[in-house]
């Protein structure tokens, strides 16, 4: 443990940010084929990184450790098990989003990657931070580049959208940024591995998660922050919507794992029924609202909020299975969604249309993207031997073992889930073909084809098998989880001592 | 006469405001010389205040005059930001034809005037410093004579500040009634919570410093000044005196009236609150950019006042640390401002930065994280200047105080938003002139990485900060 891999991870995205940044504007090809490099060494090293990584402990590895503000706070990143494999997924997914660009960015290529590459960067910081400082560093300075790709390459309403995911997001961390200080004051350290084996006051705790989950949860989104991502996601471009979709969301996921749970345990105990009540409400509700849609970029949105929603829900159910369906959910829902995406940037790059009426029939015209569509769709919906259903499955369990009705409400919304996702199908793909212009359109070219099938494996290959990914998380949640019970143990004892 | 070695800066430079003034009368067309010398003798003073033969405090002139690490830091940060204007607005001047000698001579004497008030330790001290800064600000105001916003801005601030002298003098006589004394130190061991008098003379005395720094409610004069005086003054007087007022703030609370915290804290925690809210609602609304860098600097006035309610050693060092960044970012904006010019015409609408980024894209990108700097966003610099802060606002559990701040941090960015939303979403339409001067470039560079990169190296500024106790 002599070379920094992880700050490597880190900086290597914005370097060759910064390369690009030096390149000619108009040279594309050069440009385009800088920015895949780089998101695609940095892939290899990451993989180099689950190799290395030992999956039995469940303390944190490839620890750096360095003084940055002095006395206050350290420049403190390492890995365990959960974190590994959204750091995994960010570098899975920006290459993809690079490929993508070909066909939908037409101007300011450059700009657009530098962008990329400097999310990319950020997001990477935020899963392995173990400083709150430095995780709310990167948490928040996310917001500038995406708030550019929205604003400057998205669709017709992007600025309206792209102050709304702003400003939405910035009123929900200012709240966290106060309790990271609070922490601070309360406990003397904003390390996370210390803060782990200190505890945090008991009186303070519901104040602190109340500040944090203001944070998560507009991230999430959870019902009723959620409406800015159905407006961020229509307007921001293909490559855009994929980032947030598949990765930006995962962030908030990763807080309540890492942060709600891990630091206040007495909290999200008396919390629990209310996370419980959002997440049933946003599952039922956004599934019901999904239904309606008449943008399938909005449909899928709505469509991300009711995933979210379980993967909130087995978050808080606090098993074992719970959590690692959580997990499982919001990497197979990043592959997922991102390639919906990419499928409705598809024929939106040929039709310019993304309403649902527009289409029809497509099956006859373009079948190789129905086959690769159709696949998407169904694990979305969670059909048995896709990444979907294990999620799923993992959640409910978790649920069943925890409160029998709230996981038969939450069955319920995997029914809607499979309503409105065949419905979407339905209408596109078959039916009869009535707009003309759509007879011209061609199939997949290769590389859409090419990023397709690269999202597919994935997706079919940890349906079927699943090991890799528990193997790795297992045992970080069986501690963070025994961790949890004990410190709610002691507490008990301490307030029956009192009394 | 052993007095005199500590006060050389402060000799020197009025030395030089003289031997320049003559320079000027005598040799025609010497603007030129002029402006170069000025800065030259800023630099010369600067290196007097480094060099200064004490090293740690020391008090003159029977206590009214003090030396310490708080007066030479802020000395430096006053001589460093006048310099740099200096050297900024040359071109602004010649093409607005109002380069003339009287230019860099009148903010030499207002620079004099900030650092007797940044040394005083005596209220009549400080009185003459303030009223020295002043004459020569008011003349700076309506230095673009012929120009009718130039002069009424001129007219206002003299009128609305002559009242706010008047309060202060007022103050300055309750204190002398009730205590006894005007120095600083006499005070503090004679002080008496239970005397009104001596309230309400700390109260007037606030007045008229808020009203120096345009805290609200004693902020209407900013606004228009603002718009009104020549882009270069606007910054001086967005940056300079705002340092000299806070010093004396930090000298006037923390040495005489520590003990009557009770009396002043809530004073204090009003006026920043009231000064973060309005800055950023107000703000809204503009159109003109300098309009809006007015009320956002009322809004940033809010933030170090948060720091000096709080009434601990690290709560003035926030401040000092935010009144620091605050510069660094004001002469970044500035700096952009400075370079929208076409055919000798300088543009100030929000509406003329329309589209910058396509035939700009240099300049919009600083201009990009000079913004998101100023609304506090993290990693750049204006994010560690709140952060700081809040840091020691909480750590007096001042909870009301922070979460109001940082609420209005999220009003507040909705405006910078608005103005890069403008610069890069919005379709092109001016091409602006590339031909700037080389210290506008500099600046501007020198500004931007400062911001980008201060996350690399956080706890530099703060070491040298910590060495600053008044208490």
């Amino acid at each position: 443990m002599n070379f920094p891999i992880l700050s490597s991870l880190i900086i290597l995205p914005t370097i060759g940010a910064l390369f690009l940044m030096f390149s000619k504007e108009n040279n594309t090809t050069t440009v385009k084929y800088v920015a895949l490099f780089t998101s695609f060494v940095n892939f290899l090293i990451s993989i180099y990184l689950w190799v290395l990584f030992d999956p039995s402990i469940s303390i944190f590895q490839f620890v750096e450790d360095r003084e940055w503000l002095k006395g206050f706070i350290n420049y403190k990143i390492g890995i365990d098990g959960i974190s590994i494999l959204f750091i995994i997924l960010t570098t899975f997914i920006t290459p993809i989003c690079i490929i993508s660009v070909n066909n939908s960015i037409k101007k300011r290529l450059r700009d657009f990657l530098i962008s990329i590459l400097i999310m990319e960067s950020l997001m990477i910081g935020v899963f392995c931070s173990l400083d709150l400082v430095i995780f709310y560093l990167f948490f928040e300075a996310g917001l500038i580049p995406m708030f550019l790709i929205i604003g400057i390459w998205g669709g017709e309403r992007r600025v309206y959208s792209a102050f709304k995911f702003f400003l939405y997001t910035l009123l929900g961390s200012v709240l966290m940024l106060v309790a990271i200080i609070s922490i601070y004051w309360i406990s003397g350290t904003t390390d996370i591995v210390k803060l782990y084996e200190l505890g945090i006051d008991g009186k303070y705790q519901n104040l602190l998660w109340l500040a944090f989950f203001s944070s998560f949860a507009v991230k999430t989104p959870m019902w009723p922050v959620h409406t800015w991502l159905p407006d961020a996601h229509v307007e921001a471009p293909t490559a855009g919507s994929v980032l947030l979709a598949a990765i930006l969301l995962k962030m908030a996921g990763y807080g309540f794992i890492r942060f709600s749970l891990g630091l206040f345990p007495l909290a999200s105990e008396v919390f629990t029924p209310l996370v419980y009540i959002l997440s049933l409400i946003a599952i039922i509700y956004t599934s019901l609202v999904a239904l309606m849609q008449e943008d399938m970029k909005k449909l899928i949105a709505y469509s991300s909020v009711a995933h979210m929603g379980f993967v909130t829900l087995g978050i808080f159910t606090i098993t074992q299975q719970g959590i690692e369906g959580s997990i499982i959910q919001m990497i197979s829902h990043g592959l997922v969604s991102a390639a919906l995406f990419l499928c409705v940037g598809v024929v939106y790059d040929r039709m310019h249309s993304r309403l649902i009426n527009t289409y029809g029939g497509l099956v006859s015209v373009i079948p190789k993207y129905s086959v690769l569509f159709m696949l998407f769709t169904l694990a979305a919906l969670g059909l048995p031997g896709t990444s979907g259903f294990i999620g799923e499955f993992l959640i409910l369990m978790g649920a069943f073992k925890d409160n029998f009705l709230v996981a038969v409400i939450a069955s319920l919304g995997v029914i809607f889930g499979a309503a409105y996702m065949l419905w979407l199908y339905r209408r596109v793909v078959f039916g009869d073909l009535n707009n003309k212009d759509l007879l011209k359109i061609p199939d997949l070219n290769n590389s859409e084809k090419f990023i397709l099938w690269l999202l597919a494996i994935p997706v079919l290959f940890f349906g079927f098998y699943p090991e890799p990914l528990i193997n790795t998380i297992e045992v970080s949640i069986k501690d963070l989880i025994e961790m949890y019970n004990f410190n709610i143990n002691k507490y008990t004892q301490e307030v029956s001592i009192n009394e | 006469m052993n007095n005199l070695d500590f006060i050389l800066p402060e000799i020197f430079i009025s030395l030089a405001i003289m031997f320049l003034l003559i320079l000027g009368v005598f040799k025609k067309n010497s603007s030129n010389i002029i402006h170069y010398l000025s800065i030259v003798c800023l630099l010369i003073t600067g290196i007097l205040i480094i060099n200064n033969p004490s090293g740690t405090q020391v008090t003159l002139f029977s206590g009214s005059f003090i030396i310490d690490n708080l007066s030479s830091f802020m000395k430096i940060l006053t001589i460093l930001g006048g310099a740099s204007i200096l050297l900024m607005s040359k071109k602004f001047l010649k093409i607005s034809k109002i380069f003339l000698i009287e230019y860099p001579i009148l903010i030499l004497s207002s620079i004099l005037g900030m650092l007797v008030m940044i040394s005083s330790n005596d209220l009549m001290v400080f009185y003459i410093g303030l009223e020295l800064q002043s004459l020569a600000l008011y003349v700076l105001a309506s230095f673009n004579r012929d120009q009718l916003k130039s002069s009424e801005s001129g007219l206002k601030y003299f009128v609305l500040s002559a009242l706010s002298s008047g309060l202060l003098l007022y103050g300055c006589s309750l204190i002398y009634g009730f205590s006894g004394s005007t120095n600083f130190d006499i005070i503090s061991n004679t002080v008496n919570s239970n005397h009104y008098g001596l309230t309400f003379g700390i109260v007037f005395i606030l007045v008229g410093l808020s009203f120096k720094i345009s805290a609200v409610p004693f902020h209407m004069w900013a606004p228009d000044v603002y718009e009104g005086s020549p882009t270069p003054v606007t910054l001086f007087f967005s940056v300079v005196p705002k340092i000299a007022a806070l010093t004396v703030f930090i000298r006037f609370l923390y040495v005489p009236f520590i003990n009557m915290m009770d009396q002043w804290q809530p004073i204090i925690i009003f006026l920043s609150i009231a000064s973060m809210i309005f800055g950023a609602i107000a703000a809204i609304g503009q159109k003109n950019l300098k309009r809006l860098i007015a009320y956002s600097s009322i809004g940033h006035i809010g933030y170090a006042l948060a720091g000096l309610s709080v009434g601990t050693n690290e709560g003035l060092q926030s401040s000092i640390v935010y009144i620091s960044i605050y510069i660094v970012m004001n002469l970044g904006f500035f700096s952009c401002l400075l370079m929208m010019k076409k055919n000798d015409l300088y543009f100030e609408t929000i509406e003329d930065l329309s589209g910058l980024s396509k035939n700009h894209p240099i300049l919009s990108l600083c201009f990009l994280i000079v913004l998101f700097s100023l609304a506090g966003i993290p990693p750049l610099a204006g994010f560690f200047a709140k952060f700081y802060i809040f840091k020691s606002v909480i750590e007096q559990s001042m909870y009301f105080l922070a979460i109001v701040g940082l609420l209005s941090t999220v009003i507040a960015a909705f405006y910078y938003l608005r103005i890069i939303k403008v610069i890069y979403f919005d379709e092109q339409r001016e091409k602006y002139d590339t031909d700037h001067s080389n210290w506008l470039k500099v600046s501007l560079t020198l500004s931007t990485l400062l911001i980008l990169l201060y996350f690399i190296f956080p706890s530099k500024l703060l070491e040298i900060v910590s060495s600053i106790n008044v208490i």
